[in-house]
């Protein structure tokens, strides 16, 4: 149930992805997400889903994780999907009394959705395969120039890092809590909206106290151990690029203009 | 008579498929008496958990059956709904679920998803409250404004205000201090002679199933591997010490008794029965210095 909730989950493993900086990560999926964005036309797409195809491979991630993490979203993709059908003019197809469907816009429609799932792949694959630490380490240090002008980095990366910790602990406390409210015959699954909102008292209120007393327990528990901050403070395990990632951020370099050319052929 | 709640061949595997797959119950039969008291141990991460879970209907098994009263607990939604009420779960830690203003509305809160009217509610708020010590001034409290043993208490309460014929209780001393701990034991067995209950305990403290429990049931790596009398469950200690569980204070006291070559019988588990020996052992020795 609540236990299967995979946002932000990290899956162990020793893959030579698992083994790249989180910098080297985070850049090669933004440089993805740019290059998605740039696609256009058959072969470009089919280009990006061997890219993924290949990291999702390359990762030994589950087919069944990345599609648990696409069946939250799918409400939107269809969404978005439907409204691409019925709204791009062109040559018509089909006609419903006002409402006619395009030939181009089932192309449109066909390629959003795939864009919209590579996105959502390719994101998840960052998080499924670097642990929350690496990957606000990661940040904390691409974010490192904005302290010139005094954006507190180390803050926010620590925030960040604190709050990703914290979503399977709270899962697991709502989970429990809702399993004791249960065995007292809480009923969460019928009812109108405003009985089952109601229901949700008894595990929010439970919740909201834990969340804060945790909160509490761990400022004491930082603060007993000295920390103040980001100032001076040095690091056991230091971020350091190797040559692999040095050929993986090449690599990530010519996506987009191998993009370009895709384009140019398949717009040809 | 049949047994009041019943497993057969119980098996629960955890996130199926993903690299966290991890059997938490393999095959595991039990079965508790009416107003036996049933002690459960086993080390952290042995199942006890998953398995109290699974008598109530929280956590549906893999694969196998729980019977409770002879039928299944699954056979129907309505079934599983009435067993949740005849079947109390006090979970760890119960003290953190509490929710409501007053600590009253708080253990209503079982009797009025039972759909009691407001008499019969009310009439067993106070009924639960005494079991577990609670006076008329704690009932119009905030559950925060109590200390942390009255807190865990009221908890207890607002499961035994449900009137279970199983009342099933994780590990409901932990962090208590030893009177907190005494007081909810006894509170518990109160009302397990007043209503002739089953319980169920999950516990570390072999003290307190020595001395209270008919049967011991332990749990390794997902399975029972013994279900018998306290006193011959504590009879296997190196298989329990092997399993990272210890024994009785009395029982090591007279294991080392006995290293010493003093000849006491088997089966010593209690200070009582401790006593007993060691006064028995005396005047067989002459009324010597033993």
């Amino acid at each position: 149930m609540l236990r299967d909730v995979t946002i932000g989950q990290y899956f162990p493993g020793g893959t030579p992805i698992h083994r790249l900086d989180p910098r080297t990560k985070l850049v090669w999926t933004v440089i993805f997400i740019t290059a998605l964005f740039m696609a256009r036309g058959a072969l470009s797409y089919a280009l990006m889903l061997c890219v993924l195809a290949g990291c999702v491979f390359a990762s030994r991630v589950s087919a069944r994780a990345l599609m648990g993490s696409i069946k939250p979203m799918l409400i939107i993709i269809c969404i978005t999907a439907i409204l691409n059908v019925f709204f791009t003019r062109g040559e018509v197809i089909a006609r419903l009394w006002v409402i006619s469907v395009t030939r181009e816009g089932l192309i449109s429609a066909a390629y959003m959705a795939s864009r919209l799932v590579m996105l959502i792949s390719g994101t998840f694959l960052l998080t499924y395969t670097t642990s929350p630490i690496a990957l606000t380490d990661g940040i904390e240090s691409l974010l490192g120039p904005l302290k010139k002008i005094r954006l507190p980095v180390h803050e926010l990366a620590m925030m960040m890092s604190i709050a990703l910790r914290f979503i399977p602990t709270l899962i697991e406390e709502t989970d429990k809590i809702m399993s004791a409210q249960k065995a007292r015959g809480a009923d969460f699954e019928t009812g109108g909206l405003i009985k089952r909102a109601k229901a949700l008292l008894p595990i929010l209120i439970p919740l909201f106290i834990s969340a804060f007393r945790r909160a509490d327990e761990l400022a004491v528990a930082m603060e007993s151990r000295c920390y103040h901050g980001g100032e001076g403070r040095t690091r056991m395990k230091k971020l350091r690029m190797t040559s692999r990632d040095c050929a993986a951020l090449a690599l990530g370099a010519a996506l987009p203009a191998l993009i370009v050319v895709t384009n140019m052929l398949s717009g040809a | 008579m049949a047994p009041i709640i019943k497993t057969e061949k119980i098996t629960h595997v955890y996130s199926t498929g993903t690299v966290f797959e991890q059997a938490a119950l393999t095959g595991v039969d039990f079965q508790a008496e009416r107003g036996e008291y049933v002690g459960i141990i086993g080390h952290t991460g042995s199942g006890k958990s998953t398995f109290i879970q699974t008598l109530n209907g929280l956590i549906k098994p893999t694969s196998g059956t729980v019977f409770f009263d002879g039928t299944d607990i699954r056979q129907s939604k309505a079934r599983t709904r009435e067993v949740r009420f005849k079947v109390g779960l006090v979970f760890q830690y119960p003290e953190y679920q509490l929710f409501e203003e007053t600590v009253f509305k708080d253990i209503a809160f079982g009797p009025k998803n039972m759909g009691l009217p407001e008499n019969e509610v009310s009439e067993r708020v106070r009924e639960a409250a005494s079991f577990v010590g609670l006076g008329a001034g704690e009932l119009e409290k905030s559950p925060f404004e109590l200390s942390g043993g009255q807190r865990r208490r009221a908890a207890i309460a607002g499961v035994i205000a449900m009137r279970p014929q199983v009342l099933i209780a994780d590990e409901p001393t932990a962090g208590l201090d030893p009177s907190g701990s005494a007081e909810i034991i006894a509170n518990i067995g109160a009302y397990r002679r007043s209503a002739g209950a089953t319980v169920v305990i999950v516990t570390h403290n072999m003290d307190e199933i020595a001395r209270n429990a008919d049967r011991v049931a332990v749990f390794d790596r997902g399975r029972i591997i013994i279900d018998a009398s306290p006193a011959q469950t504590f009879a296997r200690g190196e298989e329990l010490t092997a399993m990272g569980l210890g024994l009785p204070s009395a029982a090591m006291i007279a294991a080392r008794l006995r290293e010493r070559g003093l000849r006491l019988p088997d089966g010593i588990i209690t200070a009582e029965g401790l006593r007993a020996a060691l006064r028995e052992f005396k005047k067989g020795a002459g009324g010597g210095n033993a």
